[in-house]
């Protein structure tokens, strides 16, 4: 009854719900705008592996055909480029996590003497800027002599990943559960057998996302490999020479794997945490 | 292990070890060689010998300050697009995301899993002359009938926008995330209203965010030259595209080592001024 005395209110909340209304869709429709320029360009990356170009470019669309992708190989250089980029990052990926868990570990668990240095130095590789990095690499290199190719590029890839899994191991520990492992010794566990059977499963997915981590950075860079690789050519190298004289199509066919592959790898992480909360809640 | 045992102090030190020794030796040191470098004379056919040549740091600024304030001046309008475009979206994943929220995500990095120069030679197909794009801009006047985006400074500030875009997305998606709802309840229980408890409540909780989110695009952008060298015309060529050239096409590494510096002390200022303008305890918290 009340609500028919007062009209007023009433209006007044009806107009609010429907200011809500378009400012809560009005975002949405944003949110759905930037993802279309967000995913944009991925888009044509996709389309135009199966362009069929008549000339040395590929950027008009002339027609579709598979034919990128069952001759991915056909450009010479491709394969070695990929594969080289393939080894590269694998191995950079395993040293890197491998001492960057270590840094990480020592950070979390160890009040010690150079802490704050140790901090510092896992810092300062993050904030500098890439041209940098490559640019005094290459003069540490021509100084000393040495030979540019494959291992100055790993050296390089192992510089720059080192401070990214120091920091996604780090996250994980910083949360972890310490009674865990105070319990294992109580139980008669020594500190190697409690490291391997508590600490170590306990943070392997952060680990695990490390490793990814810097696969993905590792198999992306190119403007420290650009500096310290002399004539060797990884995969973006590849790209970056074939741009300038019109680049293949087949480099579309690469970039699409990639892609397809790393949002696969992730899009089965996302799925699996999903469960797991699922579970657990 | 039984030495392990009677020295546990070294623990520490000895999982440091492997991983600091790599970065002092292929990170600090060379910042050393830089250094040594960018004060030598000399020229690659004769060789190069430390002299204190000052002079390569006020030739560097004199005859190149064009590209290093176009640097800056890229990465900053960049840095600042960058955060305006992706404030309400990650405000609205955070706040509306729901059980989506890890997908969303997945389609912010999404750029990340195509290689870096993939995507920019998409963005100069996407921004060429006789494209949808410039089509569309030119029939509503924003471009000349016979005008273009591509080879311009707005192409390169553009692709600089996009390709470091979650780089500013994510940090702010993770501030806003950690925001307690009960808070803006509380705003609007004291009669606040819904904009008011943005600006005074969100807004400023948000502000690590923006502060990560911001050196964490700025610093890279500062140095990039991919995106000037495929989408723009020498015109607008950045302080990186002058580097990488004196490096590794004209061999002149004094210059050059010079340069890196300058740029590195140019980008340390601007984040001191940064830091001055937003208040320190933003930068280390």
């Amino acid at each position: 009854m009340s609500a028919v005395a007062v009209p007023t209110p009433r209006r007044v909340r009806a107009r609010v719900r429907v200011w809500t209304f378009v400012r809560r869709h009005l975002l949405t429709a944003y949110a759905v705008l930037f993802f279309v320029y967000l995913l944009l360009p991925i888009a044509v990356v996709i389309a135009f592996s199966f362009n069929h170009p008549t000339g040395r470019f590929n950027y008009v669309w002339q027609g579709f055909t598979w034919d990128n992708w069952r001759y991915w190989d056909g450009v010479p250089g491709l394969r070695s480029a990929i594969v080289l980029s393939l080894e590269i990052a694998l191995l950079a990926s395993l040293v890197a996590t491998a001492v960057g868990t270590a840094i990480a570990l020592a950070l979390v668990r160890y009040r010690f003497r150079g802490r704050g240095s140790t901090n510092l130095l896992v810092f300062l590789p993050l904030s500098t800027p890439e041209i940098v990095l490559g640019a005094s690499l290459l003069t540490l290199f021509l100084n000393l002599n040495v030979v540019f190719g494959f291992w100055t590029i790993l050296i390089a890839h192992v510089m720059f990943c080192i401070s990214f899994a120091v920091i996604t191991v780090k996250a994980r520990l910083v949360g972890f559960d310490r009674h865990l492992e105070e319990a294992a010794m109580d139980l008669g566990a020594n500190e190697w057998v409690t490291f391997y059977r508590v600490t170590l499963p306990l943070i392997a997915p952060a680990i695990l996302a490390a490793l990814l981590l810097c696969f993905a950075i590792s198999i992306d860079d190119f403007v420290v490999t650009y500096f310290n690789s002399g004539s060797t050519i990884t995969f973006p190298l590849f790209v970056w020479g074939a741009a300038r004289n019109g680049a293949p199509p087949q480099v579309n066919v690469i970039g699409t794997a990639i892609f397809v592959f790393a949002v696969g790898a992730m899009l089965a992480n996302v799925l699996v945490q999903a469960r797991r909360s699922k579970s657990a809640g | 292990m039984r030495f392990l045992h009677r020295h546990r102090g070294l623990t520490p030190y000895l999982l440091l070890a492997p991983g600091m020794a790599w970065l002092a030796v292929f990170f600090l040191v060379p910042l050393g060689f830089l250094a040594y470098q960018s004060l030598q004379s000399g020229s690659i056919d004769f060789g190069y010998a430390f002299t204190w040549a000052w002079g390569n740091y006020w030739d560097a600024i004199r005859n190149y300050r064009p590209q290093f304030v176009r640097s800056l001046e890229y990465a900053g309008i960049a840095t600042v697009l960058a955060l305006v475009v992706s404030y309400p979206v990650a405000y609205w994943i955070a706040f509306r995301g729901g059980r989506w929220k890890n997908l969303l995500l997945l389609f912010i990095v999404a750029p990340f899993f195509v290689t870096y120069l993939i995507r920019t030679l998409a963005w100069q197909t996407i921004l060429a002359d006789h494209g949808l794009v410039v089509r569309t801009l030119q029939s509503v006047h924003l471009v000349a009938a016979n005008g273009r985006v591509l080879n311009t400074g707005t192409a390169v500030v553009a692709g600089i926008t996009y390709n470091f875009l979650p780089f500013m997305a994510l940090p702010l998606y993770v501030s806003l995330e950690q925001i307690d709802a009960r808070l803006l309840e509380a705003a609007e229980d004291l009669y606040a209203s819904r904009w008011k408890a943005f600006l005074h409540v969100t807004l400023p909780l948000s502000l690590p965010g923006v502060v990560a989110g911001t050196l964490l695009t700025f610093i890279p952008a500062a140095g990039d030259f991919i995106n000037a060298q495929l989408l723009g015309s020498p015109t607008n060529h950045m302080i990186g595209n002058v580097i990488q050239s004196k490096f590794l096409e004209l061999t002149d590494y004094p210059a050059a080592a010079a340069m890196s510096f300058v740029l590195m002390t140019a980008i340390l200022l601007a984040v001191l001024a940064y830091a001055r303008a937003v208040g320190t305890e933003q930068l280390t918290g």
